[in-house]
């Protein structure tokens, strides 16, 4: 598939513990296509997390190829992959991992502290992401000083900051409630729609699945079913 | 530059851990600074009869053993020695052991003629000083110390020199001029010091008469010094009095060292301090590191490679050691003046707390060095697993 953003063939995983080899994801094959929103479920140990850190450039396949965004993953060493996700990929996970000691203005900067932007466009740029998901008003406010919703909010302004081609979610709900949730979701579903912005999401709730265009099914390491839903 | 506002923040995040390590290591730093500046001090003696042009020549064996003052003559012969004077150690203090005095016998024509150029005296007082037999000179900075005027009879205790007359350690002067150093660099070299009459000193005491502390001379060629050292010494050699004859700055050395390895001991309470403080900062940092390894992990997450990591540490320890070095480095500084009272006639240089900020630097090095490697090394799939 030419415009898949996501390509993954053959792909096995294997991690070993002392002397116990755990086979986490088998022959795995997979096309996303550009501006997809992919909802990853399934079971806890079925290889959800493990695939998003393969498509995230987090971790490296056993075997297999994998390409993300143009660029053979399986490919590159630990240096290049660090400046490949920073340039592509933007990461939400389930407890924001904001750093506590900065304001959210300078936790949407960190990414951008690897580009040549100057200072005064770092902080323009940050204000825009905080701008766009809705929560510019709490710029100054430290992490500790939002709610769950509103630190989600800022976890994807980091995210989206750099403007990266894909972005990583790992169960971005899992800790909010239900009103929070469906904000983060819609939110998600606007950058998707509205700005282009290719998603794949693992969650466990399939309320939030449903907010994604297609939903993939994993168990025991392989995608059992892949569908297009109507969002 | 632009990563500053991590690393500081990063820094504060716990705050009351960072300010007790941050005063613990001022502290330190502070020792360093008095300690170091005591030690260059010892190390680097000023003033005095410490000029190129100046030897001192001591008994062979120690400088607390005398020698004979006949020695001068064939001593000013020597092809090279323009001038040759004599002194003896007086020991002396006023009142109370705590007021050290540095009171010299010196033969006023002999000591003038080589230290001319050294002391700033009125023509009328060195009149006065050639007139009165029991006539001393004194130092302003003493004059000031004791609240002595000129005109003053002063009472002086001799550690060690008993009077003929009376078995008595106790003599008096009567203070007939002060004295300044020309050079300020060495006016903390002669802030305690009186001088006195070597013909008093010699006919008035009890024992040894006839014999000198040591001999300074002045000689014409400075570059010939070690030559005209080996002369000197050589004339004495295989004699009851063997001589060693070396430039005044390492007589200068040498006499501070009476006192034990100055250097030696202030550099083994150093080392004990920084030994402590290289424990206290490294696990005051892996600690650091080890709570943020999530969030170290995440910075990892959005593309800071392993480099990028290792240098905030590194950076984050280099700036707790700097700070604390900045602050304790001049507190030390602005306590030369109280290390100074308690250290007459040393003369304390700045440039001793120097050294503190390689020390911060080297200190940053060696406690940051073993956390930025692991937070380099970092699996970040691993770091999250706990906390995503």
């Amino acid at each position: 598939m030419s415009d898949a953003i996501v390509s993954l063939r053959n792909v096995d995983k294997r991690y070993v513990r002392g002397k116990q080899s755990v086979e986490v994801l088998q022959h795995l094959n997979l096309d996303i296509p550009k501006g997809d929103f992919v909802a990853l479920m399934g079971p806890s140990g079925s290889g959800k997390t493990t695939l998003l850190n393969l498509i995230g450039g987090l971790d490296t396949a056993t075997a297999g190829e994998i390409t993300v965004a143009g660029q053979r993953l399986d490919q590159l060493g630990q240096g290049a992959l660090a400046r490949w996700r920073a340039r592509h990929v933007g990461f939400v996970f389930q407890f924001y991992n904001l750093m506590p000691m900065l304001s959210a203005q300078r936790n949407v900067e960190l990414p951008l502290l690897l580009t040549h932007l100057s200072g005064a466009q770092r902080k323009a740029n940050a204000l825009a992401a905080l701008t766009l998901v809705g929560i510019a008003d709490r710029a100054k406010h430290k992490p500790g000083e939002l709610s769950g919703g509103q630190a989600q909010r800022v976890a994807i302004a980091r995210a989206l900051v750099a403007d990266p081609t894909l972005l990583v979610c790992d169960e971005p709900t899992g800790d909010l409630d239900r009103k929070s949730a469906d904000d983060v979701l819609h939110l998600l579903q606007m950058l998707n729609r509205e700005h282009g912005k290719s998603i794949v999401m693992v969650t466990h709730d399939p309320k939030a699945a449903e907010f994604a265009s297609r939903q993939l099914h994993m168990d025991k390491g392989t995608l059992l079913e892949a569908g297009t839903l109507a969002a | 530059m632009k990563f500053f506002p991590l690393i500081w923040a990063t820094l504060w995040r716990k705050k009351t851990r960072t300010i007790f390590t941050l005063l613990s290591m001022v502290v330190a730093f502070l020792l360093f600074g008095v300690l170091e500046t005591v030690d260059y001090a010892f190390a680097h003696p000023g003033g005095g009869a410490t000029g190129a042009d100046k030897l001192i020549t001591t008994n062979k064996y120690s400088i607390t053993l005398s020698l004979p003052f006949s020695d001068t003559q064939e001593i000013r012969a020597v092809p090279g020695v323009a001038e040759v004077t004599w002194i003896s150690w007086f020991g002396a203090y006023y009142q109370e052991s705590k007021n050290f005095v540095f009171a010299l016998p010196v033969d006023t024509d002999s000591y003038f003629n080589l230290h001319k150029d050294e002391f700033i005296v009125s023509d009328e007082q060195m009149l006065a000083y050639r007139n009165t037999r029991s006539g001393a000179l004194v130092n302003s900075a003493l004059m000031k110390k004791f609240g002595w005027k000129v005109g003053d009879k002063v009472p002086l205790h001799s550690t060690i020199w008993t009077q003929k007359k009376d078995g008595s350690l106790d003599w008096t002067f009567d203070i007939v001029g002060t004295f300044d150093a020309k050079d300020a660099t060495q006016a903390g070299q002669q802030a305690s010091t009186l001088l006195f009459h070597y013909d008093l000193f010699d006919e008035g005491r009890s024992f040894g008469k006839g014999s000198v502390g040591w001999f300074e001379e002045r000689v014409t060629d400075p570059s010939q010094s070690g030559a005209i050292s080996g002369r000197i010494d050589a004339l004495f050699a295989n004699s009851p009095n063997e001589t060693k004859t070396q430039p005044a700055k390492d007589f200068a050395l040498a006499f501070m060292k009476q006192f034990g390895d100055i250097g030696f001991v202030l550099r083994a309470i150093l080392g004990a301090v920084f030994f402590t403080l290289l424990f206290l900062t490294g696990n005051t940092m892996m600690q650091s590191v080890r709570e943020r390894t999530p969030e170290l992990a995440v910075l990892k997450t959005i593309g800071f490679g392993d480099g990028k990591v290792l240098g905030l540490v590194i950076g984050e320890s280099l700036l707790l050691c700097v700070i604390a070095a900045v602050i304790g480095l001049a507190l030390s500084y602005a306590a030369l003046p109280i290390i100074k009272l308690g250290l007459q006639g040393v003369e304390l240089s700045p440039k001793a707390l120097l050294p503190g900020i390689g020390a911060a630097v080297l200190l940053a090095l060696i406690v940051g060095l073993p956390p930025a490697l692991r937070a380099g090394r970092l699996n970040i799939v691993d770091a999250l697993a706990d906390k995503r």
